[in-house]
């Protein structure tokens, strides 16, 4: 007996040699127990090692192999062969994103925007190691824990219409991890972060489509963590006028 | 380095069936405005006089207008289940480590929504 | 629109939102679609919607029952435009929606104080 295939229909783009990306119809090998990475992999080794992609964990937790997996943004490591065989697949680099080749894109745009926030305890003064350790009570940590388990995949970028239609867009991980720090109580950075943050680029952009939220492999949600620090700012923004003498 | 980039299509909100029911969703406050706007109108209507106020009222009786007012009905259901829906993810309700669970803070709403419904339809027929 | 005027219209924003929906499916039930049609009898008289219509607490509910939810629909209509693919001045739609949501707060005003 044969074994079995399956066909997947891989976007490549060769910037040497072509002016615009085509799909490459591939037939891998298919088992049961494979993702749509393992099936990538064996196209590179066994049949077209020219084919360019990132990856490295394999277990959903470094965030480098997103594609767009039949229109949809995910990893491709922890989306099965079986949920789609014996249909095709089509595989194509993360939407909202230049092409650098094949399934590699630019991710420039989303490093610097992520910076950007400072996503990183920020205090006014550094405390002096001997008087010890920035303690929490585990109340304090289950404020931020969710928004800290992004894993900066970039799968919320892809499915994001606003950060496709204005690439200026801050974006929804980047402003989740701020909203992290933000409700960390070691930190002391919002009033800095909210400079930049509550921007027309930044938080006001944002119109709450929740696509972000939806293909977030790590339940994050960026979306929620958007639309609470617009609560957030709209609080500080009206206790500033209301009470200029509270200062922050 | 040459780069591609992808163009965003002109009609992207068709492409994924999330992205259709957000435009929905926004054009719901759409019929909400026009139907804000017909109730001005009525009670604009109801200064001018009785005679006004009782064509206004013809008008409204006229099949197109109650065609437009059950097709708001259902953008504003739309809008008021949606909102109910959404509000637990922006107004985080903690007790120590435990956060009260989204669809509970979500289908509490329902009830003073029906209360106050209640309330609106008790005034005006017997108030 | 810089960053200091955004959170007075996302407040008028969500104030408007919650109003309309608490409110807007019961009202357009009422003077949209069971009124209109007969429904409600004696309740739509000229007299007695002229009384309700005329306390002062009546007339504040019924302002706020259009003015914020124009708000809210102007915050939402703004980005709408611009996602449907009008190509136009951001802030251009900023004045046009906001500005058409303050004026039908005004207006709502003079109806109500002269009622």
């Amino acid at each position: 007996m044969s074994k079995a295939t399956i066909v997947l229909e891989v976007l490549r783009y060769r910037p040497e040699q072509e002016q615009e990306p085509t799909f490459q119809i591939y037939e891998s090998e298919y088992r049961e127990d494979w993702v749509v990475l393992d099936a990538i992999n064996h196209i590179k080794d066994h049949i077209d090692g020219t084919l360019s992609y990132r990856w490295s964990c394999r277990m959903g937790v470094c965030g480098s192999c997103g594609m767009m997996i039949n229109g949809e943004p995910k990893l491709s490591c922890a989306t099965f062969l079986r949920d789609y065989y014996p249909d095709p697949i089509r595989v194509e680099p993360l939407a909202n994103f230049p092409i650098e080749r094949d399934l590699v894109i630019v991710m420039d745009d989303f490093m610097e925007k992520l910076t950007s926030v400072k996503p990183w305890i920020l205090r006014e003064h550094e405390k002096p190691i001997s008087e010890g350790e920035y303690r929490q009570t585990p109340a304090e940590l289950a404020r931020y824990k969710q928004f800290s388990m992004c894993i900066n995949c970039m799968l919320c970028y892809s499915a994001c219409p606003v950060y496709a239609l204005d690439p200026q867009f801050t974006g929804p991980a980047a402003i989740a991890l701020a909203h992290r720090y933000n409700l960390d109580s070691r930190d002391q950075g919002r009033s800095w972060r909210e400079q930049v943050l509550s921007t027309e680029e930044g938080i006001w952009a944002c119109t709450y489509v929740g696509t972000c939220t939806v293909v977030c492999p790590v339940d994050v949600d960026p979306a929620g963590a958007i639309q609470q620090a617009k609560l957030s700012t709209t609080t500080d923004w009206f206790r500033d006028v209301l009470m200029p003498w509270k200062g922050r | 380095m040459r780069r591609f980039e992808r163009p965003v299509p002109t009609l992207w909100w068709l492409k994924r069936r999330a992205y259709f029911l957000f435009i929905l969703r926004e054009l719901t406050a759409v019929f909400i405005a026009v139907y804000l706007i017909l109730f001005l109108i009525l009670l604009y209507q109801l200064s001018l006089g009785r005679q006004a106020y009782e064509t206004y009222l013809g008008f409204l009786a006229t099949p197109g207008m109650i065609v437009f007012h059950v097709v708001a009905l259902v953008a504003a259901l739309y809008h008021t289940v949606t909102w109910f829906g959404l509000l637990p993810n922006i107004i985080v309700v903690r007790f120590g480590e435990y956060r009260v669970p989204s669809k509970l803070i979500a289908g509490a709403n329902y009830v003073p929504w029906i209360a106050v419904s209640a309330l609106i339809v008790l005034i005006l027929t017997r108030g | 629109m810089r960053k200091s005027s955004e959170p007075v219209f996302w407040f008028l924003f969500g104030a408007g939102g919650v109003i309309a929906a608490f409110l807007a499916p019961i009202h357009i039930v009422l003077t949209g679609i069971v009124g209109p049609a007969g429904g409600l009898e004696s309740a739509l008289e000229y007299e007695r919607v002229l009384a309700l219509v005329s306390h002062p607490v009546t007339k504040l509910y019924l302002f706020m029952l259009i003015s914020l939810p124009l708000f809210h629909w102007a915050h939402r209509f703004r980005f709408t435009v611009v996602d449907l693919g009008l190509r136009a001045s951001k802030r251009g739609i900023a004045f046009a929606t906001y500005g058409s949501a303050a004026i039908g707060s005004i207006l709502s005003a003079l109806v109500l104080i002269r009622l």
